[in-house]
């Protein structure tokens, strides 16, 4: 005990220098504890938006990361468009021909069920269509079974709710096929509420407007995941903006549809040739058996299923997590300069403290007893300057928690460690020991007799 | 507690017998500066060593502290023979047995008067006596100074800090090198009063060492270094 009090009364006693460096390894540790929680965020961040409820995403035949992208991130351009028949591949019989007699189509199509249904039976397929912006953001049509059966969350059981409004409708009397929901930072950035219509614009930011509209019904609550950052308009509605229906080359085989809707203004569903989807996004029956539907998919002419977790990790490892590892290094570098920092203060101080070395000698003191207090007080200013440092760093997340939730969606407290923090104070006592260790060998060395008599 | 390094005799409390220290010089060879066939001190025995500066004084001191190891001879601390004691064992039994005064206090800057005190006690085996640090504060008339540091003391206060330091761990051997020489006259008087009273207090021998002629007047028993340092003997005998 009398040991670490010397190393204590040391410390105070030379306080600039040892508040000074303290300060150095408190800045390390920091800086070392926010990047390992910043590593953290964008890790759980791209590891929870791959995964909102389905296991595959599906698109024409590319590349499986750009499809990943701009499917599940809404990032990137969409590689092309799949005929809507592919999408009726994951549909039973009846649904298929459910689905001609809505829109209209080729009879056949509903005689048959779709090569996949098998795999979806017990999951799901939702259609995506790609390409109009409102702003920065994308908009995406798609059906109402997007929010019936999407979740997200650390364990996927959150269903989408809602900050205002509710979730799309197929078709509703007011608003016939052009409702819209808008993702939290959507309504926010482009100040849209229930009750608003937004003109999106074709093919890019800067595109076309389309001259019909579509009414917000909803605003999402923020989820932390891409689709705070989109605006989910009705399928049917997106088909039926201007360039957005496929041209038909006239030898399409198409029954009319018997049980479609035509709306007050005369605006009605587009028939199955017409229809195109960006992707699908797939959650087979059995997950166990996403990677016999992904391959089996992948054997197919059109399409390609990619698994965004998969796709994430192989991002991850490609180009984020080299560079998290740089940014790591680098700030360990830092803590590994602050450590040499308490070297170079304790030894300088040590030919003002051979003489007090050899006083104790002269007390009784051992030389491990004068080992051990240089010691010590290395460890005093790395244990108050990983301390410092960490409370430092976390008292910055829980200020920026704040933004950090609204960006991402991920809940920080003031206490939230991440998965290598806990290392981070071993290697601080580490790095304090070996700083040390050369001041404490010069205390073991202390020549008694010669510094009693100088 | 059993003092560990103490035979417990009651006899001498240090007893020298044949000591010859040499230090090796840069060029080769080696120097003698001690050749001490016998010497020894009794319990509670008080005693001036009178010796000119250089005369190889507080040389003597470090060996009988076991601060360093005599090239042959052979120093009984307590009792304990030192030679046959690791340097970890010697340093134990100083803390045990030696208390020590300097010529310039040595006091810590870091810590308090009582702090210091304190320190004296430390590495010991018995665990800091708090309440005796502070008495013996309070015997050496710096009871309202004990949160002081050493630069907030006299250059007479602080000596009777280091004095009370050296008495903590209730030593059977006081050392003191040269006490006085850089305390003014006036506290010189008080500062010998305290070291040669306090010693009697306590039965604990006193070994001062010092060249000032004044200082000896106040000890039954006087040596000379170079009466019994066969290096000086010779040296003058040369001379």
């Amino acid at each position: 005990m009398w040991l670490i009090r010397i190393a204590w009364r040391n410390f105070q006693y030379r306080a600039l220098s040892s508040l000074l460096t303290t300060l150095s390894l408190t800045l390390g540790v920091a800086l070392v504890v926010l990047v390992l929680a910043v590593v953290g965020i964008v890790s759980e961040a791209f590891s929870r938006n791959a995964q909102v409820g389905y296991n595959l995403v599906v698109g024409p035949k590319g590349s499986a990361l750009q499809l990943t992208l701009n499917s599940v991130y809404y990032l990137s351009q969409p590689i092309e468009n799949l005929p809507f028949t592919e999408y009726m591949e994951f549909f039973d019989k009846d649904t298929r021909a459910k689905m001609v007699r809505t829109y209209g189509g080729d009879p056949a199509l509903g005689e048959r069920a779709g090569k996949y249904s098998a795999h979806t039976n017990g999951g799901f397929a939702i259609p995506l269509a790609l390409g109009d912006y409102l702003g920065e953001y994308r908009v995406v049509g798609t059906t109402p079974q997007f929010f019936e059966d999407l979740r997200y969350g650390p364990e996927l059981t959150e269903p989408f709710s809602f900050r205002e409004g509710r979730a799309l409708k197929s078709y509703t009397e007011e608003n016939s096929f052009f409702e819209a929901v808008l993702g939290f930072r959507v309504a926010k950035t482009m100040n849209l509420k229930v009750g608003d219509t937004f003109n999106s614009t074709h093919g890019d930011p800067e595109g076309m407007g389309h001259g019909q509209g579509f009414v917000v019904v909803g605003v999402m609550e923020p989820t932390g995941t891409p689709n705070d950052r989109v605006a989910l308009v009705n399928l049917e509605g997106f088909y039926l903006l201007e360039k957005h229906a496929k041209p038909l080359n006239g030898d399409e085989v198409i029954a009319p549809a018997t049980e479609g809707i035509v709306d007050a203004k005369g605006f009605k569903q587009i028939t199955i040739p017409e229809r195109e989807v960006t992707s699908i996004l797939i959650r087979s029956g059995n997950p166990m058996l996403g990677v016999v539907l992904q391959n089996t998919i992948n054997e197919s002419l059109r399409a390609q299923a990619a698994a965004p977790a998969g796709e994430i990790t192989k991002l991850m490892d490609a180009f984020i997590g080299p560079v998290l590892t740089a940014l790591l290094v680098i700030t360990l570098i830092t803590c590994v300069v602050a450590a040499v920092g308490v070297l170079v203060a304790i030894y300088n101080s040590m030919n003002d403290r051979r003489r007090d070395i050899a006083v104790m000698r002269a007390l009784g003191a051992r030389r491990d007893s004068v080992t051990a207090i240089i010691l010590a007080e290395s460890l005093l200013i790395a244990v108050i300057g990983a301390v410092a440092g960490w409370l430092l760093a976390h008292g910055t997340i829980w200020l920026a928690s704040g933004v950090i939730e609204q960006q991402v969606g991920i809940q920080v407290g003031i206490f939230s460690v991440s998965e290598y923090e806990t290392w981070v104070f071993p290697l601080v006592i580490m790095l304090a020991l070996f700083a040390g260790f050369l001041p404490a060998m010069s205390a073991y060395r202390t020549n008694v007799a010669t510094n009693l008599s100088a | 507690m059993l003092n560990p390094y103490s035979d417990g005799s009651g006899g001498e409390v240090l007893q020298i017998t044949n000591l010859i220290m040499r230090y090796d010089q840069p060029g080769g060879g080696s120097l003698a500066v001690l050749d001490i066939p016998e010497f020894s001190i009794g319990t509670g025995e008080q005693l001036a060593m009178v010796g000119q500066s250089g005369g190889g004084k507080t040389t003597l001191l470090h060996l009988i502290a076991g601060l360093l190891a005599p090239t042959s001879g052979s120093i009984k601390l307590a009792g304990v023979e030192l030679s046959t004691l690791s340097e970890q064992g010697r340093d134990r039994c100083r803390a045990a047995n030696v208390g020590y005064v300097f010529q310039t206090f040595n006091l810590l800057p870091a810590f308090t008067a009582l702090e210091n005190v304190q320190l004296g006690m430390a590495f010991g085996q018995r665990p800091v006596d708090t309440a005796r640090a502070k008495d013996l504060l309070d015997r050496v008339g710096l009871s309202d100074r004990m949160t002081y540091k050493p630069r907030q003391l006299s250059v007479g206060q602080q000596q009777r800090v280091a004095i009370a330091r050296a008495l903590a761990c209730k030593p059977k051997l006081l050392l003191a090198d040269e006490p006085t020489a850089n305390v003014d006259p006036a506290s010189a008087d008080s500062v010998l009063d305290l070291i040669i009273n306090s010693c009697r207090d306590e039965d604990i021998a006193l070994l001062m060492v010092t060249h000032a002629m004044e200082v000896t007047e106040r000890f039954s028993r006087v040596d000379r270094l170079d009466e019994i340092n066969r290096v000086l003997l010779a040296t003058q005998s040369e001379n």
